[in-house]
């Protein structure tokens, strides 16, 4: 396609039954092509929005433009948006053959290609989706990975001008996940269509989008590259859902940041007077009691396959943090005494 | 789908209660469903096959059996239309006043038919509402065919609606949803999508409908004015006969609405054991 199908999303506000606020004034931007993830836990609103894009949820206001044009104008059957629900909504009635066809067959007389053409795109479309010999089976006769992928197949069977999926992993169990997910990326790539998915999945999100929208409350709280969020989590909600997350309260003067007894250099940027520090369980260091850092005592120990749990008492908290093997120093069991040092603390204002 | 049918029954050792019990209700079902049963082929039978077949073959007894067929044929497709569309409204939309519609179209079950009668009569009556109005413009409804349909919508207006909403709410509206990102429009979902998968369950209160339909007495009764061979049902012709001592007579049409029903019965149990997946009713059970 030639044209520019950039997203652009402004002030989109929704509510149920005038009482119930879903989105409170999205904004925000998908470049032509791009993958991008809204992430949040339920109830952010990221469905919402999913289906205002959809044409299946008219907004109380704001404006989607899409490839420049007014698309909230637009009814649901001219959008031409590929939609994969969370639970699939296949036609059950239908064989998959069907189903993948359904989109092609219901075009108006003028527009619809012959029957050998929707059976040769069909064929097409099941090999893509790596379903061959399964296009006579009914929906119920096959497995939650095969269903989704049906679905996707359906979605794309219109060529679809921008792809939305909703959870598109959510009903699937994690060994099938992984593979599908690569799948996925890899057939966006192919295919070159903006796609915009929705999850709760933090792993899902940073693995797969080129950007992640990080929703709460029915407000975008961060909008970045998978990289920047991780590394650069815009406030503690954004932090802490993005990975497990150990919290201390702490003090910043200048540029320095005293946590109970141990005083380093604050990180950039942080702000003055009474913080909150973060720290990932898996980005600190262990060292002598004599050394840098927060005064630990561990609890108890646990080997989790390649990694070792620690359960440390700090500052009054049990905090679980996480160590490989190797870097762990000797003698590490319960009732030592320690210094735990947080590689990368991350500083937020104490709320008030 | 798999719905477990029933538990094998040689799967299960019964307990002596149990047996006792099931003993129990076989004899309770004998007296009073297979026992009446047989009475009414008997006695229609009484006298031969010969006065059986004259007395189905009587004017009067044919002109019952024409208007108890017309009835059901405009109520039940009438019925089957409104109660998709009541079905559709309630499952698939949120809107204010959905419980009282929704206690409105069980209202027919639990008035008595009488009342269902009754309320056309105080209508369209000559004592009624629009009775002066409908006499001078000749135009009859109570005492009549129209009268007959009317009564008859009313008393079965819940069959086909009852089934569909618990299948149609369980649905959901995702596949609608689906169909129309695909780019189907309102009437080709609808007709692809919504009624291929109410399909079994509507055909399973359609007969409901018609059997109710057609072997109603109570609502019919009140506004037929009992006049032989024009308003007529076969049931109230039944009770005609019935009351003029006419026992072969009454029990020869009296075992047509026996058979429709065991017809009914039969449909109804393999629509149940083939599609019970797509059945609210069997999971209501």
């Amino acid at each position: 396609m030639a044209s520019d199908l950039s997203l652009d999303i402004r002030g989109i506000t929704k509510s149920y039954g005038g009482k119930y606020p879903a989105l409170k004034g999205v904004s925000l931007q998908a470049k032509d092509k791009e993958f991008l993830a809204l992430l949040g836990p339920s109830g952010s609103g990221k469905t919402t929005l999913l289906r205002v894009l959809a044409g299946l949820e008219q907004p109380d206001a704001g404006e989607v433009r899409f490839g420049g044009e007014d698309f909230l104008s637009l009814p649901v059957r001219r959008r031409r948006v590929g939609m994969v629900f969370q639970h699939y909504a296949l036609f059950r009635h239908m064989t998959v053959a069907q189903n993948i066809a359904f989109g092609l067959t219901v075009r108006p007389r003028a527009e619809r290609p012959s029957k050998s053409d929707i059976a040769d795109r069909v064929a097409d479309l099941l090999s893509l989706v790596q379903l061959d010999d399964l296009g006579k089976r009914f929906p119920a006769q096959l497995s939650g990975g095969q269903r989704q992928r049906v679905a996707l197949a359906r979605a794309l069977a219109i060529e679809p001008r921008m792809l939305l999926l909703d959870e598109p992993f959510g009903a699937l169990d994690a060994q099938v996940r992984r593979g599908l997910r690569r799948w996925l990326r890899d057939l966006h790539d192919r295919a070159g269509v903006t796609t915009v998915f929705v999850t709760h999945d933090q792993e899902e999100a940073l693995d797969l989008a080129d950007r992640v929208a990080i929703m709460k409350d029915g407000e975008l709280v961060q909008l970045g590259t998978p990289n920047e969020v991780y590394e650069n989590p815009a406030d503690p909600f954004v932090y802490d859902f993005l990975g497990a997350a150990c919290r201390v309260p702490g003090t910043v003067d200048g540029d320095r940041l005293t946590v109970a007894d141990w005083e380093s250099k604050a990180p950039k940027g942080a702000p003055q007077g009474l913080v909150e520090v973060f720290f990932r369980p898996d980005e600190v260091a262990f060292g002598p009691q004599d050394g840098a850092g927060l005064g630990a005592e561990i609890k108890a120990v646990a080997q989790r396959g390649p990694d070792v749990r620690i359960e440390c008492l700090i500052e009054g908290q049990i905090f679980e943090l996480e160590a490989h093997g190797p870097t762990l120093p000797n003698g590490v069991a319960p009732g030592l005494s320690l210094r735990v040092k947080p590689l990368r603390p991350r500083v937020y204002p104490q709320k008030a | 789908m798999t719905v477990v049918a029933g538990i094998r029954p040689s799967s299960v050792r019964l307990p002596g209660i149990a047996i006792l019990l099931v003993l129990a209700s076989a004899v309770v079902m004998a007296l009073l469903v297979l026992l009446p049963l047989f009475i009414v082929f008997h006695d229609a039978f009484a006298k031969g096959l010969g006065p059986y077949l004259a007395a189905i073959r009587e004017p009067d007894a044919l002109a019952a059996i024409r208007l108890t067929l017309l009835v059901s044929a405009i109520s039940v497709p009438l019925n089957a239309v409104f109660g998709v569309a009541a079905a559709w409204c309630i499952a698939k939309f949120e809107f204010r006043g959905k419980n009282v519609l929704l206690t409105l179209i069980d209202l027919p079950f639990s008035i008595s038919p009488v009342v269902s009668g009754l309320v056309w009569v105080l209508l369209f009556g000559a004592q009624g509402w629009f009775g002066a109005w409908l006499i001078e413009h000749d135009v009859r409804i109570i005492f009549a065919t129209t009268g007959l349909v009317l009564a008859t919508i009313l008393v079965t207006f819940p069959f086909v609606a009852r089934e569909l909403i618990p299948l149609m709410q369980d649905q959901g509206q995702d596949e609608e949803a689906a169909a129309l990102t695909l780019g189907a429009g309102g009437f080709t979902t609808f007709w692809k999508i919504t009624i291929p998968n109410i399909k079994w369950a509507l055909m399973y209160g359609v007969l409901l409908c018609n059997a109710r339909a057609m072997g109603e007495f109570g609502a019919v009764s009140v506004v037929s004015g009992h006049i032989r061979g024009l308003t007529t049902t076969l049931p109230l012709h039944v009770e005609v006969l019935y009351n003029d001592y006419d026992f072969v007579g009454a029990f020869a049409a009296a075992s047509l609405l026996a058979s429709l029903g065991l017809v009914t019965l039969v449909l109804k149990t393999a629509l149940e054991w083939r599609h019970s997946g797509e059945l609210s009713a069997s999971r209501r059970h």
